[in-house]
């Protein structure tokens, strides 16, 4: 059951990661995912038919509150955070 | 009496009847701190003048009446992956290298309003990613017991520091056994409770549905107290539960009658002879205290590690996704355009074992492959839970080691992650199934080495967990590096 990631996946599944892996990276990431994978597909020897995926342990229910303002104007003390701010927004590089 | 050698409990009582002050505890351990720091490597940030600006502040406020609390004035460490405002937040990550928070996490609050110290920051696995402390981008932190070894992980510096008397206690959190295995490998108490206990809200996410924070703590009294102060039921995080917590009524030395189940799979191959042989040793003492210790089959044991690395890697890649050099901590310099300054920053600021983790998240997430390992993942869950269900019809809490060994050496984890990921399997599954868990220690190894007693309950049952504890306590005696050390 070895799976095998191709190059045209570990672009791919760099893209879906936002990263940007060296050659050498690449290679890494490729063994460790096929590793991982070969031991993961051992839940296939488990019969889940029928079985609801389980996403929480508890029932979880939506929390509403009343739409009320209650935190104050932090937005000088955010922007101390960003690496790059003009006149009170976030600076990027160009956008396309 | 030594100031260090309070417990948590005690050097409150001992401020309040006016033997020790604020200022003289929040000195004693910044001393200690002085002195052991450079060898150990617990914190990541340190806030002496803001720990003794509190302490003053905290100290008027006891005299005055106002802080009655069991933990007022005594002086805490925090993991460095829940906001503290105004203070470094880096989750030992580069990408955080420079986050100051706007905000303070709940159970932090809830510490402050008790009248806790905040010493500072410890040191952790990037982003609570791994099992050793050796994935901080700040340096590994050093196992007080022997320097050559790791402390565990991933809240390694808070589980160090508690031992080695650089605060008197310390919070953690536990996304597959992240406060139990270093408290296990630190010869101190950590607890992990059941999901929804302590609000998430201000700590940093790693696997969402698992995370929960919990005390690591000099004994089971102290641990109690602590869980009782921290757990609260938060409206800002929706997934916190209303329940009761009043952990401290449990402290209570009696096992009489109480149901223990041993999992026969527990005790397998793989297990270190020196662990498994403190393990029922410990076991025997709950049995000779009037406790029913039986040997039990807890089926889908082998199943939890692969469910847990699908589903926790999972939701870190998605969690992780927020960190993009855009509104705060690290960007990648000389970038033409924004997606490239989104994948140059994450590429440059996240560690090996973070990026490996985002990788096989993103991979079993992606369209084509979702059902096969993210879906069939959450169908194991529901089925470990269903096992753990089981188990818990019969038997009050499950008994068992909190790892196959002793602290490894540092070192000799990171080079082979599998191996690393095979030594969570005792923690894991209770994260999976939402469970309460608590390491106690009962023991040392043939090297001198602390080994964690992990006693697991159904959901909701903490205080069936610290009675247990707490009897087992009782009949151990003391044990502490400190006490080990004749001082």
């Amino acid at each position: 059951m070895a799976n095998v990631i191709t190059d045209e996946t570990i672009d791919y599944v760099g893209i879906l990661a936002k990263l940007e892996l060296s050659a050498e990276e690449k290679e890494q990431a490729k063994k460790d995912l096929v590793e991982m994978l070969d031991y993961i597909d051992q839940l296939g020897e488990l019969d889940t038919t029928g079985v609801e995926p389980m996403s929480h342990v508890f029932p979880v229910h939506n929390v509403f509150r009343e739409d009320v303002v209650t935190n104050g104007d932090d937005r000088d003390s955010i922007l101390k955070n960003a690496p790059e701010e003009k006149d009170g927004m976030f600076l990027v590089p160009n956008t396309f | 009496m030594n100031i260090l050698d309070y417990t948590a409990v005690e050097l409150s009582a001992a401020i309040k009847k006016g033997e020790v002050t604020v200022v003289e505890a929040t000195e004693a351990v910044l001393a200690q701190i002085e002195q052991k720091e450079a060898e150990l490597n617990c914190y990541v940030t340190l806030d002496k003048e803001g720990a003794l600006a509190q302490a003053n502040d905290i100290q008027k406020k006891i005299d005055a009446g106002e802080l009655t609390g069991p933990l007022a004035g005594v002086p805490v460490a925090i993991k460095d992956n829940m906001c503290t405002e105004g203070m470094l937040t880096t989750c030992s990550s580069k990408i955080l290298g420079n986050f100051i928070p706007t905000y303070t996490s709940e159970a932090v609050i809830n510490l402050q309003k008790a009248g806790a110290v905040i010493l500072g920051k410890t040191n952790m696995d990037e982003f609570a990613m791994g099992s050793t402390t050796e994935t901080s981008a700040f340096g590994a932190t050093k196992n007080p017991w022997n320097t050559e070894h790791v402390p565990g992980g991933s809240s390694g510096g808070s589980a160090a520091a508690v031992a080695a008397d650089e605060c008197f206690y310390a919070l953690g959190s536990d996304t597959g056994g992240s406060i139990r295995q270093p408290a296990s490998y630190c010869g101190v108490v950590g607890m992990k409770p059941t999901y929804g206990t302590v609000s998430r809200y201000g700590l940093i996410a790693y696997g969402s549905s698992l995370d929960q924070i919990g005390p690591l703590a000099k004994d089971v009294t102290d641990c109690a107290t602590i869980l009782e102060t921290i757990a609260s039921h938060d409206f800002k995080d929706s997934t916190s539960v209303e329940r009761d917590t009043d952990f401290t009524k449990a402290l209570v030395d009696d096992v009489k009658g109480m149901k223990i189940g041993i999992p026969r799979s527990y005790f397998g191959d793989g297990l270190d002879a020196d662990v498994k042989e403190k393990i029922l040793a410990a076991a025997k003492v709950l049995e000779e205290k009037g406790a029913i210790v039986e040997e039990f089959d807890l089926d889908l044991v082998e199943y939890a590690i692969p469910t847990y690395y699908t589903i926790a890697d999972a939701e870190a890649s998605s969690n992780l996704e927020r960190f993009d050099g855009v509104k705060y901590g690290f960007r990648a310099e000389d970038c033409d355009e924004l997606h490239q300054m989104y994948k140059r920053s994450r590429s440059q600021g996240f560690g090996p074992e973070v990026k490996r983790r985002i990788m096989l998240g993103s991979f079993v997430l992606s369209s084509g492959y979702y059902d096969a390992y993210y879906l069939k993942a959450l169908k194991v869950k529901a089925l470990i839970k269903k096992s753990f269900d089981e188990a818990f019809a019969k038997y009050d809490m499950i008994l068992g080691p909190c790892a196959p060994t002793t602290a490894p050496k540092l070192g000799a984890s990171l080079s082979d992650p599998m191996k690393m990921y095979l030594g969570d399997i005792y923690t894991i599954s209770v994260n999976l199934a939402g469970l309460p868990g608590i390491s106690v220690p009962c023991g040392v190894d043939k090297n001198g080495l602390p080994i964690g007693l992990q006693l697991i309950g159904d959901c909701f049952n903490e205080k069936k967990l610290i009675q247990a504890a707490y009897s087992y306590e009782q009949a151990r005696g003391k044990f502490s590096l400190s006490a080990k050390e004749g001082k």
